[in-house]
């Protein structure tokens, strides 16, 4: 029966335990407030758009030199 | 195969990347310690590898039916989508090294799905090197049909068998979540799911670019 108790007193001490300290995660909140954001949007777009471009280009020479033959 | 000169899907998958790329800066994301915004990676770096598995499928089963068929067209598709793959190899290797230096620490950790995914990709680069070795048409087509139907389930199996069997940092693997319940919500699916299928799209657009160039190097150089 003590050691019962004592084994139930002892199982409750988890609650002095904290390892774990809930922290804010910094994320790019300030990016997103002051509308920079919208600068790296652009940025990736216009990389993206130069290269799609550049594949249609290809296709469409490609498309000229096969109807030629 | 008049898919392939048809230009609705190529559009479609350069309007579906922009949205991506637009949506995935946007939308909100889970906020994860250690991860922070770079969990925005997800939308560029996992469709790498998903356009890869797409074009080195395309590339064994056109392997395969060479085989069958003995035709020339598809050894040219075969070998020109495993050029394509692995481009897409080296971008998925380098843009995970990139995130893992600023997540995990370095570059490379000799993660196993890292070193992984290194083994496959030398798997792959002996393809190309195997190709380069052998004139004879004939024979370099057989030969290296019957290499690719081998490589590509080693390469199945090193990328998502081995690394989910040990310890590992990857998301997935090594008994991590694989950006499920506890780490991805629908507002980053919405914008993961249609990359993945306009990356592949890209990528298939690339390998039937290829091709094509091919197929008239072909014709130029045949006698009749």
């Amino acid at each position: 029966m003590k050691r019962s108790i004592a084994l139930l007193i002892f199982l409750l001490s988890f609650v002095t335990a904290f390892a774990q300290q809930p922290q804010a995660v910094e994320m790019a909140d300030a990016l997103r407030s002051s509308g920079k954001i919208y600068v790296v949007i652009a940025t990736i777009v216009i990389i993206f758009i130069g290269l799609a471009i550049y594949l249609f280009t290809i296709d469409r020479r490609l498309k000229k030199i096969e109807k030629e033959k | 195969m008049k898919f392939i000169y048809q230009t609705w899907w190529k559009v479609l998958a350069v309007v579906i990347i922009l949205y991506t790329l637009i949506a995935g800066f946007l939308l909100g994301v889970p906020v994860m310690p250690i991860l922070h915004e770079t969990i925005r990676n997800t939308y560029f770096h996992v469709p790498m590898w998903i356009a890869m598995f797409t074009v080195f499928t395309i590339s064994v089963f056109y392997s395969i039916k060479y085989l069958q068929t003995g035709k020339e067209e598809y050894d040219l598709i075969a070998v020109e989508s495993t050029n394509t793959g692995i481009f897409f190899f080296v971008l998925g290797l380098i843009t995970g090294m990139m995130w893992a230096k600023y997540t995990w620490g370095e570059f490379w950790s000799n993660d196993p799905k890292q070193n992984s995914a290194a083994i496959a990709f030398l798997l792959y680069c002996a393809y190309a090197v195997l190709r380069n070795s052998i004139d004879e048409e004939q024979k370099r087509a057989k030969i290296s049909a019957i290499y690719n139907i081998f490589a590509f389930p080693i390469m199945i199996v090193l990328i998502m068998v081995l690394p989910r069997m040990t310890d590992s940092l990857h998301p997935g693997n090594g008994g991590n979540p694989a950006f499920g319940r506890l780490d991805m919500d629908n507002r980053m699916r919405i914008v993961l799911y249609p990359a993945f299928i306009a990356w592949s799209l890209i990528a298939v657009w690339i390998a039937t670019l290829r091709y094509r160039i091919r197929l008239i190097e072909n014709k130029r150089n045949s006698i009749n």
